[in-house]
């Protein structure tokens, strides 16, 4: 191989596991099928809180180490509370998420020393939909603008290319800008 | 009726094969379901010329002798081509001659076709790449009073309603079809997935010079880290019409057509699209930029810096600020949608169980993981122009050579190896720009010139 390849570079993601995955499961396409799951409790007015703990993959049965929750809420501008977060905030916080992780997995297997990686995401909207002022204006964000600032030991163009396949192979990036199916049923 | 090899198909690839085995004295015969340059001749628009030039139109034995090397040979042209060559070889064909089935006997294969019965020891597909249109399931969504069309289909713009197109795919077909049918005075919507930007020409020569003459149509399917990839890049975004214009998307939006990503869906008569096409442009202009770095290296090494036009870089492609997710076609007036989206070959009558589970035949390099059967012709079968017809005469050569040890019942036939590195330079500057950046290889796959 070349010089590029023998620099030794550690952004904490085990690239060599993630390509063995990616070989084992190409051979067995079943076990690729996974299904997250998230369980949503009502508080009170506009608060909830969300707890995720199981998913399934792999063909079994799994769990995070941990609970995690998250308070859901609106702003006092929108005479609630403000408990936690918007749920439109969590879903710019899970896009943030999914492009930064992919942006460190793409670097470690280019061989690509990442020093800093800041995202700062803006997401548009016109509250005329929700508040059903005007049935032409959208419910959902008019645009959502993600800004990388990213310190690596590589060139402009270089990390111009992680940020672009990061996108190409982001989970999130894919539900926001393609339809989904939701269907919603009553118990 | 009995023969030693059976190929099946006549167009470059068949021919080729025949021509390769001939050299060595195997009884072959051809078998073609219509003429010789069948598909070339009945499964084209009529202003399609080959995306290459015709010097590089090289089959064993036979090359371009005319007046016009960097021009693109229309279809009756390649047509003529091939049916020159096919009589200069003379290739034993077997015309208006469809196979039915391919089956395995105890000594080789049992090949029913409309003409009678054949057996043979060995059996060579060559049926094309590009037998049929890849029509994505949401097109089952499209609303009656609009026209559903696919790349085999359309001609020319006469064929089509006057109203708006929506062309899906922005391959080379996808380009191509939108250009044409805007210059018709059709409003053309071209919906943009992943697709490869290229110039046509770079520093005063044709691309395919460049790609040539550097080694990177050479690069060999067991030299690359992702081929299953590679075998499936869309084709460049080339013309051979225009006189060495680039036709890209700038090119497209400058004469009207609009841009707008990937078809996600089709809803009560509204077409979605996908909120990609920025970074789709982007990926685009990145894989080009590439291509071009390792083309400019390989000039500075080669001592061409003096001799070619200094390096240039293209406009990044320009996409308005908020392209359009949702249009609803009757209000939009569009009438009719054309599927670019590509193609993919036909062996629904082989019969034998080498398919992989999404219906591809199982090959290494196109040796079929059945004794005796052999494939050609397509993307990166074993190596970047497998698919182009320059790549017929390499592949055919070293597949010949396993199929002859084969027939000899030599049982481990070894392929040769892949050969040293004559351009060093380019390779190394290849395998660097694998494993450390952009996916060169897979991105900048042969503009095939079946890929229409």
């Amino acid at each position: 191989m070349t010089a590029v390849a023998e620099k030794q570079v550690n952004n904490g993601v085990n690239v060599e596991a993630l390509l063995g995955a990616r070989e084992a499961l190409s051979k067995a396409p079943e076990a690729a099928k996974f299904n997250w799951k998230a369980t949503c409790k009502w508080v009170s007015g506009t608060h909830s809180r969300t707890s995720v703990k199981a998913f399934y993959g792999l063909g079994q049965d799994h769990a995070h180490k941990s609970e995690f929750t998250f308070d859901l809420d609106h702003p006092e501008v929108f005479a609630s509370e403000d408990k936690g977060a918007t749920p439109v905030e969590l879903v710019l916080t899970g896009l943030a998420g999914c492009l930064t992780a992919g942006v460190a997995a793409i670097a470690q297997r280019r061989n690509i020393q990442l020093r800093s990686v800041k995202a700062t995401l803006e997401g548009a909207m016109d509250i005329q939909g929700i508040l059903g002022i005007d049935s032409d204006v959208r419910n959902g964000f008019d645009g959502i603008k993600v800004k990388f600032d990213i310190d690596a030991d590589a060139t402009q163009e270089e990390i111009e290319a992680l940020v672009a396949q990061s996108q190409k192979r982001s989970a999130v990036f894919d539900i926001v800008t393609n339809p989904t199916n939701v269907t919603v049923s009553v118990n | 009726m009995r023969t030693d090899v059976l190929v099946i198909g006549a167009g470059h690839a068949g021919l080729a094969m025949s021509r390769c085995l001939a050299e060595r004295s195997i009884d072959h015969v051809i078998l073609e379901r219509g003429e010789v340059a069948n598909s070339w001749k009945t499964e084209r628009w009529d202003s399609l010329r080959l995306l290459t030039p015709n010097w590089q139109s090289r089959l064993p034995g036979y090359g371009y002798a005319g007046d016009d090397p960097h021009g693109y040979r229309t279809m009756p042209e390649t047509v003529a081509f091939l049916e020159r060559y096919a009589q200069a070889i003379a290739a034993p064909v077997r015309t208006r001659t469809a196979v039915t089935s391919v089956r395995r006997t105890q000594e080789g294969y049992a090949v029913q076709t409309t003409q009678g019965a054949w057996r043979s020891r060995a059996v060579v597909l060559a049926s094309g790449a590009c037998n049929l249109p890849n029509i994505p399931s949401l097109a089952a969504a499209l609303p009656a009073g609009v026209a559903s069309l696919t790349a085999h289909q359309y001609r020319n713009p006469r064929q089509l309603a006057q109203g708006g197109v929506l062309v899906v795919g922005a391959s080379a077909t996808g380009v191509q079809l939108a250009e044409e049918i805007q210059g018709s005075g059709r409003q053309v919507t071209l919906a943009v997935g992943e697709h490869i930007r290229m110039p046509r020409r770079y520093r005063g020569r044709d691309i395919q010079w460049w790609m040539d003459a550097a080694g990177i149509l050479d690069l060999r399917y067991d030299e690359i880290d992702d081929l299953s990839r590679a075998r499936d890049v869309p084709s460049l975004q080339l013309t051979g019409n225009a006189h060495g214009r680039t036709l890209d998307l700038n090119a497209l939006a400058a004469i009207g057509v609009r841009l707008a990503a990937r078809l996600a869906g089709l809803r009560d008569g509204t077409a979605l699209f996908s909120g990609s096409l920025a970074n789709q442009a982007a990926l685009s202009d990145l894989k080009m930029n590439r291509l071009l770095e390792a083309v400019d290296a390989w000039a500075a090494a080669q001592g061409l810096d003096g001799e070619v036009p200094p390096p240039e870089r293209f406009e990044p492609t320009r996409i308005e600020a908020g392209p359009p997710i949702s249009l609803d076609l009757a209000r939009s007036g569009i009438r009719t949608v054309l599927w670019a989206t590509g193609f993919r070959p036909d062996h629904s009558w082989l019969d034998v169980p080498v398919f992989d589970r999404k219906g591809r035949i199982r090959h290494d390099g196109g040796v079929v993981d059945a004794p005796g059967l052999y494939l050609m012709g397509l993307p990166f079968l074993r190596r970047r122009k497998s698919a182009l017809i320059d790549g017929a005469g390499d592949d055919a050569r070293e597949l010949r050579a396993h199929l002859a040890a084969h027939l000899d019942g030599k049982a481990a036939a070894l392929l040769p190896s892949a050969p040293l590195a004559q351009r060093a330079g380019i390779d190394l500057l290849m395998r660097s720009t694998m494993s450390g950046g952009m996916k060169l290889t897979s991105s900048v796959v042969s503009a095939s010139t079946s890929s229409t």
